[in-house]
C-alpha cells in the first residue's frame, strides 16, 4: 500500500511591503488574517492545518501576492536537534 | 570560467552564520541556485527562524504569541543547524568559525548575516535594574509582556523612533500610563524628519501619550531591591515608572570578528556591492559574504557613503544578491541595488516608506494632509525625488517608488485628485542640520529601526 507522506505543516509569512490592504485574505481565511486599525495587516504566522483550504485561497487571491506559504518537509530545526 | 570551476562554486561547503531572516532566505536561495555542498546554518538564539516585527505589536498586545511568529521555511534545504551556539570567532586564512561552545566549524565559503541587537542602557545608569527593557528577540518580548500585563503604573519609553513608537502604540492597547522621552523634537525626526515628525506628534498625543520632546533620560534609579523606580530626565524633572523599554537604536553584532581582520565593528561589516566582505584596509575577501542588517555597503544609487538597511524586504533582497554571488563566477555576479523600503504600524495606523527619506532636504505633502489620517509625503534632494512615506494609503506607492527609482524632479509632478493645488515643500527638519542644508551621513546615522 503507498502511502501519501504529510503534508507540511502550515505556515505562512506576508510581505507587508508588498502588502496593499485589499483585504482579500481576510474573507478568505478570517480567523488566520486580520485588520488591526483600518489598514494594518495582522496574521497567524502558524495556523491549524484545518484552514490549510483557506488559507491557500488567500495566497491565490492575494491581489500583489504578498503572501508565502512554507514549503519545506524536513522536521523544524531545534536548538539540540543536530549533531551530524 | 571553466565548467569544473563552475561546478566548484555549487560543491564544497557553505557556513552561514546567523539563523534569523537572512540567514534562512540565503540557505533557501543557495539550494535553489544549485548549491548541493555541505550546508550549515549557525545561529546565537536557540529557536527556528522567526519575525521579529510583530514582537513589538502583536505579541507585546497579546494577540499572537511567540509560538506563532514561526517564518516559514519556502523549501527543504538539507543543512545541519546549529542553533543556540554563538559563533565566538573567524580565522579568514584558516576558513574556520569558533563557536561559544569550543567547537570550530570549517567552511570553504561564509555568509555573515548575524544582523543586530538592540543598544542596551547603560550600566552605570541603572541598566542592570529589574524592570528596565530591551525588544529584539522572542526572549525580551516575553519578559516585557510579562512585565506589562502585571499592570504598571507607568510604563517610560525612551525613545519615539520606530520601534518607541510601536511599544508605546503597543502599551496605550494595553491602558497602560506611558511616557515617552525623544532627544530630538520630534518623533520618527531622523527617520523621517520634523515635519512628519510633527504629525506622529500628533498621534501620540491623541492616544494619551505623555510626549516629551527634546528630552532624555539622565539616569534610571531603582529601588533597594533593585526594582526601577523612577528616571531622572534631561530637564531634571522625575517620572515615576515601574518599567523602561530602551529604544534607542540598534548595534551590529560584529564581536565575533575581532582579530579577524574584516572591515566590521558596531556599525556593521563592509562589503562590496556584489555582498563580498572587505578587510579592514579594503580588500574584498573572496569567500567572505555579507547579507541583512549586519551589511553595510555602497549602494551604486547613493555614492559616497556606506548604506545600512535594517529593514526586512533588505534581508530577504540581500540574502538573494549573496546566494548568488556565493554560487556564480566572476561573470555573473549581482550587485546590491535595491530600492529600500519598509513599514511600521503604529497607532492603528499603517506607515510605509520608499526610497531613503532621511537623504532628503526637502518634504512636501502631495496626497491628503497632515492633520487628516492618510497623507502621502515625498522627499527631495537637489530638486530630484528620494523618497516617500505614505500613512494609511497602501495602494499608491508603487507609483511613487517607480518615479523615485527614475530619479524624477521634486517636487514631483502628479495631478492628484486629493492633492493639494500648488506643491509648496519645505525644509524636511531633520534633527542636527542646519534648514536647508544636505545631510553629511544620512546613511550611516543610527538606523532608524532594528527590525524593520
Amino acid at each position: 500500500m503507498i502511502t501519501q507522506p504529510p503534508p507540511p505543516p502550515l505556515r505562512l509569512v506576508v510581505d507587508l511591503n508588498r502588502c496593499q490592504s485589499y483585504g482579500q485574505c481576510v474573507y478568505a481565511a478570517p480567523t488566520v488574517f486580520r485588520f488591526h486599525g483600518e489598514e494594518s495587516l495582522e496574521y497567524d504566522y502558524t495556523p491549524d492545518a484545518g484552514v490549510r483550504r483557506e488559507v491557500a485561497r488567500a495566497a491565490a487571491a492575494c491581489p500583489v501576492q504578498a503572501i508565502t506559504l512554507g514549503g519545506a518537509t524536513e522536521p523544524a530545526p531545534t536548538a539540540s536537534g543536530d549533531d551530524r | 570560467m571553466t565548467a569544473s570551476a563552475a561546478a566548484g562554486l555549487r560543491t564544497g561547503r557553505i557556513v552561514v552564520v546567523g539563523a534569523s531572516l537572512a540567514g534562512l532566505r540565503a540557505a533557501e536561495a543557495l539550494r535553489d541556485e544549485g548549491f548541493t555542498g555541505e550546508l550549515t546554518l549557525i545561529g546565537a538564539e536557540p529557536h527556528a527562524p522567526y519575525d521579529r516585527p510583530p514582537l513589538s505589536k502583536g505579541v507585546l498586545s497579546g494577540r499572537l504569541n511567540c509560538d506563532h511568529i514561526v517564518l516559514p521555511r519556502v523549501r527543504n534545504i538539507d543543512a545541519r543547524w546549529l542553533l543556540g551556539t554563538p559563533a565566538t570567532g573567524l580565522d579568514v586564512p584558516g576558513r574556520r568559525v569558533e563557536l561559544a561552545d569550543g567547537r570550530g566549524v570549517a567552511y570553504d565559503r561564509l555568509l555573515i548575516a548575524t544582523g543586530t541587537r538592540a543598544r542596551p542602557w547603560p550600566v552605570q545608569t541603572g541598566g542592570r535594574l529589574d524592570g528596565v527593557h530591551v525588544l529584539r528577540t522572542r526572549e525580551d518580548a516575553e519578559r516585557l509582556r510579562g512585565a506589562l500585563v502585571a499592570g504598571p503604573s507607568r510604563v517610560l519609553v525612551i525613545g519615539a523612533g520606530f520601534t518607541g513608537g510601536e511599544v508605546t502604540s503597543s502599551c496605550r492597547e494595553l491602558g497602560l500610563a506611558v511616557t515617552v522621552t525623544q532627544r530630538s523634537a520630534t518623533p520618527l525626526a531622523s527617520a523621517l524628519g520634523g515635519v512628519i515628525g510633527r504629525a506622529a506628534a500628533d498621534w501620540y498625543r491623541e492616544a494619551g501619550v505623555d510626549l516629551r520632546p527634546h528630552t532624555t533620560v539622565r539616569t534610571l534609579e531603582g529601588h533597594p531591591s533593585g526594582r526601577l523606580r523612577r528616571a531622572v530626565l534631561s530637564d531634571g524633572t522625575t517620572v515615576d515608572a515601574e518599567v523602561a523599554v530602551v529604544a534607542t537604536g540598534a548595534l551590529a553584532n560584529t564581536e565575533w570578528l575581532a582579530g579577524s581582520g574584516l572591515a566590521a565593528d558596531h556599525r556593521g561589516v563592509v562589503s562590496d556591492a556584489g555582498c563580498r566582505a572587505l578587510t579592514a584596509d579594503g580588500r574584498p575577501v573572496e569567500d567572505v559574504f555579507v547579507a541583512g542588517d549586519v551589511a553595510r555597503w555602497p549602494h551604486p544609487r547613493y555614492p559616497g557613503q556606506l548604506m545600512r538597511l535594517d529593514h526586512w524586504d533588505n534581508a530577504v533582497a540581500q540574502a538573494h544578491t549573496a546566494a548568488h554571488n556565493i554560487t556564480h563566477g566572476p561573470g555573473e555576479q549581482l550587485v546590491h541595488r535595491p530600492l529600500p523600503a519598509f513599514w511600521s504600524q503604529q497607532f492603528g495606523r499603517y506607515l510605509k516608506s520608499i526610497g531613503v527619506p532621511a537623504l532628503a532636504d526637502q518634504v512636501v505633502v502631495t496626497q491628503g494632509s497632515l492633520d487628516r489620517r492618510q497623507f502621502v509625503a515625498t522627499y527631495g534632494l537637489h530638486g530630484r525625488l528620494v523618497g516617500a512615506v505614505a500613512v494609511d494609503s497602501p495602494r499608491v506607492l508603487d507609483g511613487y517608488a517607480a518615479l523615485v527609482e527614475a530619479g524624477a524632479p521634486f517636487p514631483p509632478v502628479l495631478g492628484a485628485t486629493d492633492g493639494p493645488a500648488h506643491l509648496d515643500p519645505v525644509d524636511a527638519a531633520f534633527p542636527g542640520r542646519a534648514a536647508g542644508s544636505t545631510p553629511d551621513h544620512a546613511l550611516s546615522a543610527p538606523a532608524p529601526t532594528a527590525h524593520r
